[in-house]
């Protein structure tokens, strides 16, 4: 149970600087997803905070505490490795007791440890065999066991989930969610699955290049990206982005769109004006919109709500996925996904009503990428 | 290998029948061109001196006798002493033991340095280490001559062990380096995490994990050092030779009639330590420990 803090940490090799400057801070028992692209410096973030690397400049507080000098063991940290790292020579129990039998606590002790442990991870009846021994969803649960039995201020993740197939990713990340709530113990995690990042965290901070692009809860993240980058990281099929000029008609404000030819377009009003509109009145701007905010036109749904607006447009592909079918359309002349429910299935080829919600809708500057 | 063999359908027709039955016959007079001397050597040491004069050289002896190997062990005459092989074939235990257990470890030291705590110029050290295996063994000995003279050590089995200690560091850290690259970093992240110091990484989880490596290592240094004759000859004066120098000497002052079958008994015994290493350790050598340590 602690706070983490992390103040404009730096890291360079050599003239190569890895992370530019991060700032995150944890509150207790946060969930903290780092998330990005491999390359991005995710992981030796959190290298750093298990103090595997060095920390160029800045500091990190677990508890109030810089640890920026204090070694790895005396961090009271505990870390799961994406390849487990279990020591292949040790039984399942010396492997969970590794941590106390360097600590010099007696047998009796560990024992008691490694049992609790064990239990709550229902691998009891693991403990005397040899990694080698252990399916990859085994191994994945003696690795946390083995970052469990400290009782750790801070649990850290690093892409634990990455080897495991498909069904089994699913299953543990429930349980990690299901441990989590369970323990409260503050973690960050390190993963480039975006799923796992909305579904676990309860905040993530998206980092391209050595740059948390932003902090926010999953939701914001999904809903307010911060920039294009973050956009079109989260979400599947990403998000549309339609390029435009932001003008006036009438009274309302809205979107122009631009052919991809040059000329004018539909216009599409926006729900609620952008904060410094008046700056942007007349210039070109990028609107996002996720692919579930344009479904099938439903009279009786769009009048009661006027952020909705109708928009024709022609089907080009369908792609049924079971649940929704992803649609592509043309509007303006410009591709969009959209996500229709499979009943309301248009046909290909020919123009069927559309509605977008402009309320879900994103504005972006073209040149700098970020959110207006 | 077997299976793989078994999967293949088998050969058919005359021709490749008779192919198959020629590559054994060549394989076979091979081995028997490599297995005669031994045969040879065996067959002598059993032989009274009487057999060897009348009998044919490659006849089976007709009465086994122990006596060759009996006097070869503790009778025959070394130069002017007649203790037999038996001091130095002690020598040599004396020499080998802490010569392998000594380069061994530090070698499994130096590759566990190079390769987990990597350090600043990491690869020139280690490229210099490497430059020491291929260096001719002729070549050190007169600089090691003198190092042995400055440091009080020279003619004693201690100074040999010090030869052969440093001589063989550039192969047991090349051996150890390569395997020790093959084991995942996050082991020792997992373990310095976990509380674990330099030392303890080491001996608790690297050493457990080195066994098909140190088998190969203490093959290699014992058939090495065991079967030196350079540096014995050159660095141990009289009491102290190793068992090969002393098998040179006892077959060079035979005087009289010549004792092939003590010859050939005296070179069995110097021959024997490393043949029964290889039967002994040889199936760890196959052995892969690791597997299964990381991911399935």
């Amino acid at each position: 149970m602690a706070t983490l803090s992390i103040n404009n940490v730096r890291k360079q090799y050599g003239s190569v600087e890895v992370l530019k400057g991060i700032d995150l801070s944890l509150s207790d028992g946060e969930f903290l997803v780092l998330l990005g692209p491999s390359g991005c410096g995710k992981s030796t973030l959190l290298n750093m905070i298990a103090g595997l690397e060095t920390i160029s400049a800045g500091e990190i507080r677990i508890d109030q505490r810089v640890i920026n000098g204090v070694h790895p063991k005396d961090r009271d940290i505990a870390m799961v490795f994406q390849s487990y790292a279990l020591y292949p020579n040790m039984t399942v129990a010396r492997n969970i007791g590794f941590s106390l039998e360097m600590r010099g606590q007696s047998k009796p002790d560990r024992e008691t440890a490694i049992r609790r442990v064990a239990k709550l991870l229902q691998i009891e009846h693991l403990l005397d065999r040899k990694p080698a021994q252990l399916s990859g969803g085994q191994r994945q649960r003696v690795a946390m066991g083995r970052a469990l039995v400290r009782d750790p201020k801070v649990f850290l993740f690093d892409e634990p989930l990455s080897n495991l197939d498909a069904k089994l990713r699913v299953d543990m990340r429930t349980e990690i969610k299901k441990l989590h709530q369970r323990l409260g113990t503050t973690v960050v995690y390190v993963t480039h699955d975006q799923i796992e990042a909305m579904t676990l965290a309860s905040r993530i901070a998206i980092m391209k290049e050595g740059v948390v692009q932003q902090f926010a809860p999953p939701q914001e993240v999904y809903e307010r990206p911060a920039n294009m980058y973050v956009a079109s990281f989260i979400g599947s099929p990403t998000m549309n982005f339609v390029r435009g000029t932001l003008s006036a008609e009438g009274d309302r404000l809205g979107i122009a769109l631009r052919r991809d030819g040059g000329g004018p377009g539909r216009f599409l009003p926006l729900h609620e004006a952008p904060a410094d509109a008046g700056r942007w009145l007349g210039r070109d701007v990028i609107l996002g919109i996720r692919p579930e905010a344009i479904t099938c036109h439903d009279p009786s749904v769009a009048a009661g709500n006027p952020a909705l607006v109708k928009v024709d447009c022609r089907v080009n592909v369908l792609e049924p996925t079971g649940a929704d079918t992803i649609t592509y359309i043309e509007m303006s002349g410009q591709e969009v996904v959209a996500r229709i429910k499979p009943s309301d299935m248009p046909v290909e080829g020919q123009s069927a009503d559309f509605m977008i919600d402009m309320a879900r809708a994103n504005l972006f500057d073209p040149q700098t990428e970020q959110r207006i | 290998m077997s299976s793989l063999t078994s999967a293949l359908p088998p050969a058919e027709g005359l021709g490749p029948r008779i192919a198959r039955w020629g590559l054994y016959l060549i394989l076979l007079l091979f081995a028997a061109y490599y297995l005669l001397p031994l045969l040879l050597m065996v067959a002598t040491s059993f032989k009274s001196p009487e057999e060897i004069r009348t009998g044919s050289l490659l006849s089976l002896p007709r009465d086994l006798s122990l006596d060759a190997w009996s006097y070869a062990w503790n009778r025959a005459c070394i130069g002017a002493d007649c203790r037999g092989m038996a001091p130095y074939f002690l020598n040599s235990v004396i020499i080998v033991v802490p010569a392998v257990v000594i380069s061994t470890l530090m070698g499994a030291l130096n590759g566990y340095a190079l390769t987990k705590w990597r350090f600043r110029g990491a690869n020139i050290v280690f490229a210099m280490i490497l430059f020491g295996s291929f260096l001719p063994s002729q070549v050190i000995l007169l600089p090691m001559a003198q190092t042995l003279g400055v440091l009080g050590l020279a003619g004693t089995a201690g100074g040999l062990i010090l030869v052969h200690a440093v001589y063989g560091l550039a192969f047991t850290t090349l051996f150890f380096r390569n395997y020790y690259v093959s084991i995942p970093d996050d082991l020792v992240k997992a373990a310095t995490i976990d509380g674990a110091g330099f030392f303890q990484i080491f001996t608790k989880i690297m050493l457990p994990l080195s066994l098909p490596i140190l088998v190969v290592t203490i093959i290699w240094q014992f058939t090495q050092i065991w079967n030196d004759f350079l540096f014995g000859a050159s660095f141990a004066a009289g009491g102290a030779q190793p068992v090969t120098v002393a098998l040179n000497n006892l077959v060079n002052t035979t005087t009289g009639v010549k004792q092939y079958n003590v010859d050939m008994a005296a070179a069995m015994i110097a021959g024997l330590p490393t043949l029964v290493v290889y039967m002994l350790a040889g199936k760890y050598f196959i052995r892969g420990l690791t597997a299964g340590s990381v991911k399935g």
